[in-house]
């Protein structure tokens, strides 16, 4: 049987293709850590994978008791979104946090005295 | 033995009680008086500084706890024994501060924090009350420390306690956090009764309404549970 692709698929692969050479980009210019690199390959990889061979999907649903894999796609963003929202309210209070000491050592520098 | 007591003061567009709240702790005798201007749109640094305090100028808004932790660590660096923290609308009284000041002057106790709520407490408005009893209860529940009242900003602070309490929350919820780093450093603390001044000036303030108390709780949360 000829392995026939769809243009979807082949759009799909060139983006995660495209999407991991940045991410080696940065890499080379350590912007990000070797482990994050580690993280988007396999994101990437993972992207390519099910997109060229769609029953692979079938088979991790299967393996976490989910029965359709668009519905273990979602619990997964969900998971992944919440996380990173959680991320963001810790690095955006850093950042009020940063934002504050700043504020207060330049008012403590300048006193006005009568 | 002479002590130097230093009043700090958060203030936040204050013009029209800060100069008369001065003009009072200088005529009972507190000199070293710091209002800290937390970004202010009115008067509130001219007129603060035309009654005689050093002022410190947030150049942006940071809320009352970034401002009350400022003024500490100023104090601090000007090496007081005794930090006093006072409100900027007038409820507190004049009357109540040697009350406050000398069981820390003294070296009897860490902190101390008013209460309005022992002794004979004077009317307080019932949803206050019952916003402030509930406080009162989180902070049993969070940190075991059994208060009679919660976000009181009366307080004093010896030197020392003024160096190790840490002061995280830039807004309301500094009032718990204090609470909670006198419980963690294990510093000795006492209330002492003071009387609230309650005017449609005061009540328009923070401390008390109710969605200022979900965000204390909220913060509250946070910081125990995720950003420790």
């Amino acid at each position: 049987m000829p392995f026939q692709l769809s243009a979807l698929q082949i759009v799909v692969v060139i983006f995660a293709v495209f999407a991991w050479s940045r991410a080696l980009l940065r890499l080379r210019d350590r912007k990000i850590s070797f482990w994050e690199f580690v993280f988007w390959t396999i994101i990437w990889a993972a992207v390519a994978v099910t997109s060229l061979l769609p029953q692979t999907a079938d088979i991790v649903s299967d393996f976490f008791g989910v029965s359709r894999p668009i519905d273990l796609a979602v619990y997964v963003s969900i998971l992944l979104l919440l996380y990173l929202v959680f991320r963001l309210y810790v690095k955006q209070e850093q950042q009020v946090q940063e934002t504050t000491k700043l504020v207060r050592t330049i008012a403590i520098k300048h006193p006005k005295r009568k | 033995m002479d002590k130097k007591v230093v009043i700090v003061i958060a203030a936040y567009n204050e013009e029209r009680c800060i100069g008369d709240v001065i003009a009072e702790l200088h005529k009972a005798g507190y000199d070293n008086v710091v209002v800290v201007d937390d970004g202010s749109k009115d008067a509130t640094v001219q007129k603060a500084s035309a009654a005689g305090a050093t002022v410190l100028q947030h150049a942006i808004n940071r809320g009352q706890g970034a401002s009350l932790k400022t003024g500490i660590d100023y104090a601090v660096n000007e090496d007081a024994d005794v930090i006093v923290t006072f409100d900027a609308d007038g409820q507190h009284r004049v009357e109540d501060l040697p009350a406050i000041i000398t069981p820390v002057a003294e070296g009897k106790v860490d902190v101390t924090f008013g209460s309005r709520f022992i002794g004979k407490p004077k009317h307080i408005p019932l949803v206050r009350k019952i916003l402030l009893k509930g406080s009162i209860l989180v902070l049993w529940l969070f940190y075991g420390v059994r208060m009679t009242d919660a976000h009181n900003g009366f307080r004093a602070l010896s030197h020392e306690a003024a160096q190790q309490i840490r002061i995280t929350a830039d807004r309301m919820a500094h009032a718990s956090e204090i609470v909670e780093e006198v419980h963690r450093l294990n510093l000795r603390f006492k209330e002492v009764p003071v009387v609230i001044r309650y005017t449609d000036e005061t009540l328009k303030h923070g401390h008390g309404s109710f969605s200022e108390s979900v965000r204390i709780l909220t913060t509250m949360l946070m910081k125990k549970f995720f950003l420790r």
